[in-house]
């Protein structure tokens, strides 16, 4: 049996692989990397167990998923799916038909939080808790190893059974935790797998040649009774899955049992606990009996049906008080499903005596340690228990906490390391390979874990690594670090890189400057810490290794070097051996130069690396400055500041809104500072052309015209220029601002920057600039920028490039990836309806950057109005949004029948306000100033309905209800639901920010993918075409559709976002938004976007029905017909050109016909815009028959 | 009697002196095919650049290692298990023309960096070139290296890979040396086999809407012929290396002058570019013809026939002739 490292979601797959005959998938975190790897090894040709290549369909939600696994399953195959969270949500109606037809399959789930007051990709068993009365037997794995060893018990006992199996694990810390394992060999699948049983699954198929009929409707004279006829087959599970257990160890030497009893033989305090989190449990036993307390534990894996015999089997007789721990909470309920199934198998197998209490723990991948565990027993000695508790956190409100108590776990040989590391310098991949090594190429263990923060740009990553002689099984993070890898010296400003240190710990600083200098530049506290702890620290330039190697700012290799110089884990000598060999077998496949870099990496590494002497005494002052502060709520001191020092943790339950409920506006006081480089104005060469602004993902270059005589001495404090163009902007000054805490550097201003020196081109109006020379200068000027007064929307052209961009962004400093290709939109909608628009958004990255903790982009203007932003789920977005429609509809309907009956009081005032569409902005702009002397008019009046009136006067300004998403959404999971929306016919504004690809959850398909793109679920490179949403709206006539892309005409975008809005009706805005998926300079994203329409594949129009009521076809097309071949756009984008690597004479083919795509859309469009939908009626033979 | 117009290049026989030069029309299997039936005497295939293949290779490992959020731990990309990277497009390439070609093949060569020329002419030859062209691409822009220190670095660069690999090398250079007919023979004293006179480099070009500078390759023109022409009829005789005429080479006439001249073997690329492969063996054609006509029995016999050191005149080939010259012209059209 060979040792291999991996991490539960490949040892999972790799077995539902083998044993099924087709995957129906859908992509979910953290359960996406299954379906992922299956589909690869289907690519690949793997074959499974029976020597055929399985096949993976992706769907386009995990309802159809399941739907086509129960097909697949009637049809006679084996077949199995992989899921979490929502998308088992999803599954539900099917796995009670699966569980109701016992069709023998596997649905192995990455277990993760079910959205409820937040959404959360993280780990715990709220979604399986969810799926426990469907039918389906479930089985909990509790480490890699066994997620890898029961994925296989649960594909021979459900074919055993035929009871379909619900196989998880906890997500993240299982799923993503990379971990020694033996894996089980061809044959221990072969022999588990019984051959016999396949072929009675097959032959009860569903064949024309042996008809039968499944699917009835049955009534009440005979449901209930086939209800129970099944009841055989579930009884029937425990002993049968306890039988392959036995057969598994017989043939693997691992033995599981449903329940696992450990500790004392004559324990008085038993824990139950079912997951990762029996590894807490577990330690915390092995140190109480080291002090001679009486105590056991019971790792719960059969869950459904629930082992009644086994558990009271288990418990030992002397045990007087249990505690049962549940990793999910079911508000209402007398207990979480666990304590409650436990009290229930208790009282019925006579152990009714045992006082039995039920907690709560490691919610949403909470830290769950073994000091938790330890409070949790020491719980159970107090004379009363709680019945009730949580543990791991800190609850002042209902008080159900327990304190950890202190329980210095012995770690034994294990040996901790700790890696700080920026998200885009590839430490956690040379991490992995380092897990690999260590536990691939020593004859110990290795075990690897990896902590992401909420940013997608200038994110920081926290490696934890343990490895040693034995088996690691400690699921939780690494305390006292042997080593301490900071990967990026900017980290150590951000976080307490040695909060995790052990005393004399080995430091390894990723420095450009000597350690002497190195040591000066470090923070005070930073050098008490190392002063204090003793540590031994070592510097090197990492960065410049890796340039004369050629692998730019990619430190990982040379980080990793010295890290096995430095941890003496193994003789240096063969330390660079292996990772030689594991960089040459990683990378081999990428070509000879990649290797030889990362090869030639490795030999210079150790050259430039130094032991930094440390002084005796701290020699910087202390503390840090501490970021100015702009006007924080209470909130934001209370929760919001803490939660980005890092001390979310610490938070009690009272600091947290009850309800979800957050305040906006809270970005700006994050200050990331995570830009290399700032783009710099020179007003002088300024053309006002406001580009910029309008194009900065991050909201942080910014426009603003003012008046010289209004704004007085500011005006000498910022760089301006006379307006020169724009009879509205005659006298005003102009003014190109960066927010230099806040830009990222990504430096797409500057690249559609067209303001040049004409005797010196390569002066240019914005040009990049290091960010330490300029910072001080720009604070200053940023902070005047801000005091400048913000203009009057009445005072500006707002639907045009220039003049929009000279409003204030309510959408700004956004964590989304540098050079983001969705954020300018959305930006763009803040500036031109911010004040008034509610936003439904789909789950998706415009969900995380938009609403993950700990701040949000969305903002409010200077009189506290802002976009009001809600995610509800990734499906139903259109039908959220249409909600929020519906209920402002009624409130303004409500306000407008209140004003009616005050018509005669309020006379020309009511009627203006009443009678006004407000279909333009200045009509807006007048509505508001008539609602705020409506307001005042109503005060006057004493009225109660008057009163009421003015407390919702607002609700008269038409609300602008924006259904933002991405093309994962609007083209698959949504689209049912947008479809409906769309032909409902109500005012609602769909803008759909199409990457062509699943970008929040790693680049999978979507029906938005290109033909010919390479994307995961079409390794490939995609067959089929991009599906044509646009066309299929404008089929109901009703709705304006536009299709735009930023980068090929800012004018036309900035129109159609105004038009869409102005519309009465449903509009749909598809927008073209690169992304770091694509495989392109993000710099360079608008040039991207340009090239896009110039070859056709993304035209640009305008579909307005009310050209057609006009008596116009109601298409335009805003973009010429295409002048650049579709290959020339595709080659400059690493999603096509991967293909090209991989298989040319295949991507030629499919470039040839998404050619033939481009030419056919394009004439057909040709051919629309001369098309008039709108039958004309001969209006004289109406009045005739009239 | 018909001209035999075959010829020795680089040591190597050749059924005749047309030579498909390094360019896009050597590039593709079909126009491999057409061009030996032509008639062509060897073939050159597209330079191997290290720069762009390791920068593309560097490119996509960049993309496949992006990965920074617990959203998409394995990255953004799905990486086919098998990818053609490096140079296997031109060792394909490569292999194909030397399993399907009975003429010649020699392989170009660009390096970037000194283990990389080396490197890659290793590959080169191993994956069966019968001979390598350096297709060296400097301009001499920094002000601080003198010509001698330009000189020297080609002269080291041609001794570094003649030390790597034993079969023919030529070395195809610009013409922008102070001492040309010096530097050749210092090549030629380096191991150089074959000169290869003259590269054309990428050229600058403006676009006015843009304002940017667009570096690229036009097509070239029979104008360009007159700089060769000069070259092979002084270096004739004068160095040890056999002598490629490349730049400018389109019809019948310009291939007999450059003969005439001294050239062992005359390359074109525009022309077949601009006509298709078979335009080669039209040229081909009207050489044959043209000797034939002229009652020359072999190549040898005409080869350098107009060099400088045949020619009754030999100061023609070196004189200015500004004024005499501007004079015609003006003449003719004024």
């Amino acid at each position: 049996m060979s040792t291999t490292v991996t991490d539960g979601n490949a040892a999972a797959a790799e077995i539902a692989y083998a044993c099924s005959e087709v995957a129906a998938i859908y992509p979910i975190t953290p359960a996406s990397p299954m379906g992922e790897l299956a589909d690869a090894w289907s690519q690949q040709g793997r074959p499974n167990q029976w020597g055929s290549v399985p096949e993976v369909v992706e769907l386009q939600s995990e309802g159809g998923a399941a739907g086509t696994l129960h097909g697949a399953l009637l049809g006679g195959a084996m077949a199995s799916t992989f899921t979490a969270s929502q998308g088992l949500l999803l599954m539900l109606p099917n796995l009670y038909k699966l569980a109701g037809e016992l069709l023998p399959c596997v649905v192995h789930v990455a277990a993760r939080s079910v959205a409820t007051h937040a959404l959360s990709i993280f780990g715990d068993h709220s979604d399986v808790m969810a799926a426990r009365s469907t039918g389906m037997a479930m089985l909990a794995s509790s480490s890699v190893q066994e997620a890898h060893d029961l994925a296989l018990v649960a594909h021979a006992a459900t074919l055993r059974t035929r009871v379909p199996f619900l196989h998880f694990f906890d997500g993240f810390r299982t799923s993503h935790e990379e971990s020694s394992i033996d894996r089980i060999p061809h044959e221990i699948i072969a022999e588990l797998i019984d051959d016999e049983l396949v072929a009675e699954h097959r032959s009860r198929a569903l064949d024309p040649a042996a008809p039968t009929l499944r699917g009835t409707a049955q009534n009440p004279d005979v449901f209930f009774q086939a209800r129970e006829a099944a009841n055989p087959f579930h009884g029937a599970v425990p002993r049968a899955v306890a039988a392959e257990l036995e057969r598994f160890a017989a043939l693997t030497g691992r033995r599981y049992g449903l329940v696992d009893y450990h500790g004392a033989p004559d324990a008085e305090r038993v824990v139950v606990v079912m997951g990762s989190g029996s590894w807490a449990v577990r330690w915390a036993v092995e140190r109480l009996l080291e002090r001679g307390e009486r105590v056991g534990m019971i790792t719960a894996r059969l869950y459904r049906p629930f082992p009644t015999e086994a558990l009271v089997a288990a418990l030992p007789d002397s045990a007087s008080a249990v505690a049962v721990l549940d990793r999910t909470k079911e508000p209402g309920a007398v207990g979480e499903p666990l304590f409650t199934d436990v009290v229930t198998a208790l009282h019925r197998g006579g152990r009714g005596d045992v006082r039995v209490i039920g907690g709560r723990y490691g919610l949403s991948s909470k830290e769950f340690d073994p000091s938790m565990a330890a409070a949790v027993f020491g719980e159970l000695d107090r004379p009363v228990p709680r019945p009730t508790f949580t543990v791991g956190i800190v609850d002042d409100v209902s008080h159900l906490s327990l304190d950890p108590v202190d329980l210095v776990p012995s770690t034994g040989d294990t040996v901790g390391a700790v890696f700080y590391g920026l998200g885009s310098d590839g430490t956690v991949g040379a991490n992995k390979r380092s897990t690999a090594i260590l536990g691939e190429r020593t004859h110990g263990h290795a075990q690897g874990y990896f902590v992401y923060d909420s940013k997608k740009s200038g994110s920081m990553t926290v490696s934890h690594l343990r490895f040693g002689p034995d088996r690691i099984d400690m699921p939780w993070l690494v305390d006292e670090a042997r080593f301490v890898g900071v990967h990026d010296l900017g980290l150590m400003d951000r976080v307490d890189v040695f909060e995790r240190a052990a005393p004399g710990a080995t430091v390894l600083l990723n420095s450009p400057f000597p350690p002497d200098e190195t040591w000066a530049r470090l923070s005070g506290a930073n050098q008490r810490r190392i002063i204090e702890l003793a540590l031994e620290v070592h510097v090197v330039d990492a960065r410049a290794v890796a340039e004369r190697a050629g692998l730019g700012r990619r430190v990982n290799t040379v980080l990793q070097t010295c890290f096995f110089a430095l941890a003496e884990v193994l003789p240096e000598a063969e330390a660079i051996e292996a990772i030689k060999d594991e960089l040459s077998a990683a990378f081999a496949v990428r070509g000879e130069s990649v290797v030889r870099r990362n090869l030639e990496a490795v030999d210079a590494a150790l050259d430039g690396l130094v032991r930094m002497e440390i002084p005796a005494t701290v020699t910087a002052p202390e503390p840090a400055a501490v970021a100015s502060d702009d006007s924080p709520t209470d909130f934001v001191a209370r929760v919001t500041r803490r939660l980005l020092a890092g001390e979310g943790e610490r938070l009690p339950v009272s600091a947290l809104p009850v309800d979800g409920s957050f305040p906006t506006g809270t970005a700006k006081i994050e200050r990331r500072g995570i830009a290399r480089e700032l783009p710099i104005w020179d007003p002088e060469i300024c053309i006002e052309c406001n580009k910029c602004a309008l194009v900065c993902p991050h909201a942080a270059i910014r426009a603003k015209a003012f008046d010289p005589i209004v704004v007085g001495a500011v005006r000498d404090e910022v760089p301006s220029r006379a307006a020169t163009k724009g009879r509205e902007l005659a006298g005003l000054r102009l003014t190109i601002q960066v927010a230099p805490d806040d830009c990222t550097g990504c430096g797409v201003c500057v690249d559609v920057c067209p303001g040049r020196d004409r005797g010196d081109l390569k002066r240019r109006a914005l040009e990049l600039r290091p960010r330490q020379d300029h910072l001080a200068v720009e604070r200053a000027r940023w902070d005047r920028f801000g005091e400048l007064p913000e203009v009057q929307r009445s005072a500006v052209r707002i639907a045009t490039v220039k003049g929009s961009q000279l409003l204030t962004p309510l959408f700004e400093f956004s964590g989304a990836c540098s050079g983001c290709g969705e954020t300018p939109y959305l930006k763009l909608v803040s500036q031109l309806f911010g004040d008034r628009v509610v936003i439904a958004n789909a789950t998706g990255c415009s969900s995380i950057y938009g609403g993950n903790l700990p701040t949000t982009p969305w903002t409010v203007d200077a009189s506290g109005r802002g976009p009001a932003w809600a995610n509800s789920l990734f499906e139903d977005n259109a039908e959220f949004g249409l909600g929020l429609r519906l209920a402002a509809d009624q409130r303004e309907a409500r306000a407008r029948r209140l004003l009616e009956g005050f018509r005669s009081t309020l006379g020309d005032l009511a009627d203006r306000v009443l009678d006004r569409e407000q279909r333009t902005d200045a009509e807006v702009v007048a509505q508001r100033a008539d609602i705020d002397q409506l307001v005042a008019a109503l005060a006057e009046l004493g009225d109660p309905r008057a009163a009421e009136l003015a407390e919702t006067a607002d609700v008269l300004v038409r609300r602008s209800i924006w259904i933002v998403g991405g093309d994962g959404w609007a083209y698959d999971i949504g689209f049912g639901g947008l479809d409906h929306v769309l032909a409902s016919g109500r005012d609602v504004n769909v803008l759909v920010l199409d990457t062509e690809v699943y970008s929040n959850t790693g680049g999978q398909a979507s029906k938005a993918t290109p033909r010919a793109a390479v994307a995961k679920f079409a390794a490939g490179g995609k067959t089929t075409g991009k599906k044509d949403l646009g066309m299929i709206a404008q089929d109901y006539g009703n709705v304006f559709v536009a299709q735009i892309a930023m980068g090929a005409n800012m004018t036309q975008t900035v129109k159609a976002l105004v038009e869409a809005e102005a519309h009465p009706g449903p509009s749909l805005v598809l927008a073209y938004s690169p992304c770091i998926a694509h495989g392109i300079d993000m710099a360079r994203q608008m040039d991207h976007q340009h090239a896009a329409t110039s070859s056709g594949h993304w035209p640009l129009y305008r579909y307005d029905p009310a050209r057609e009521d006009a008596g116009e076809p109601g298409l335009r097309l805003d973009s010429r017909a295409p002048t650049v071949p579709f290959a020339d756009f595709a080659r400059r984008e690493g999603r096509f050109a991967l293909l090209e690597r991989a298989n040319p004479e295949h991507a030629a083919e499919l470039l040839d016909r998404a050619q033939r795509d481009i030419d056919d859309r394009w004439q057909l469009y040709e051919q629309m815009v001369h098309l008039h939908r709108t039958a004309v009626y001969d209006d004289h033979d109406d009045e005739e028959g009239s | 009697m018909t001209v035999d117009l075959t010829t020795s290049y680089l040591g190597m026989e050749l059924s005749s002196p047309i030579v498909p030069s390094a360019s896009p029309a050597t590039g593709h299997p079909d126009s491999l095919l057409q061009l030996a039936e032509s008639g062509v005497g060897a073939v050159v295939l597209p330079s191997l650049f290290e720069e762009e293949i390791e920068g593309a290779d560097i490119a996509v490992h960049d993309h496949l290692e992006a990965s920074a959020h617990p959203e998409a731990t394995r990255g953004y990309a799905a990486e086919p298990p098998a990818q053609r990277t490096g140079p296997r497009h031109t060792l394909d390439l490569l292999r194909y023309a030397k399993d399907s070609l009975d003429i010649p093949v020699i392989a170009s060569l660009n390096g970037s960096t000194a283990g990389g020329w080396v490197r890659y002419a290793e590959k080169l030859v191993d994956a069966g070139a019968d001979a390598l062209e350096l297709n060296i691409y400097r301009i001499a822009a920094d002000v601080d290296s003198s010509s001698q220190e330009v000189e020297d670095s080609y002269v080291r660069l041609v001794e570094h890979v003649r030390s790597a690999v034993s079969v023919p090398l030529a070395v195809k250079v610009g013409p922008y040396f102070t001492a040309m007919a010096h530097m050749a023979h210092r090549l030629s004293d380096a191991g150089v086999d074959g000169l290869v006179l003259f590269n054309r480099f990428y050229q600058p070009d403006i676009d006015l809407e843009r304002l940017e500078v667009t570096p690229d390759l036009v097509l070239s023109t029979r104008a360009e012929l007159r700089l060769v022409l000069r070259w092979m009829a002084i270096l004739r005789g004068r160095v040890e290396a056999d002598l490629a005429a490349t730049s400018g080479v389109h019809a019948v006439e310009d291939v007999v002058k450059l003969l005439l001249a001294g050239a062992d073997v005359v390359m074109m690329a525009s022309s077949l570019l601009a006509n298709g492969p078979g335009h080669a063996g039209f040229v081909l054609n009207g050489v044959r013809e043209w000797f034939t006509s002229q009652g020359y029995e072999s190549l040898d016999h005409a080869r350098g026939a107009m060099s400088q050191a045949s020619v009754p005149d030999p100061s023609a080939y070196e004189r200015a002739n500004y004024v005499q010259t501007i004079h015609a012209y003006s003449s003719r059209y004024h």
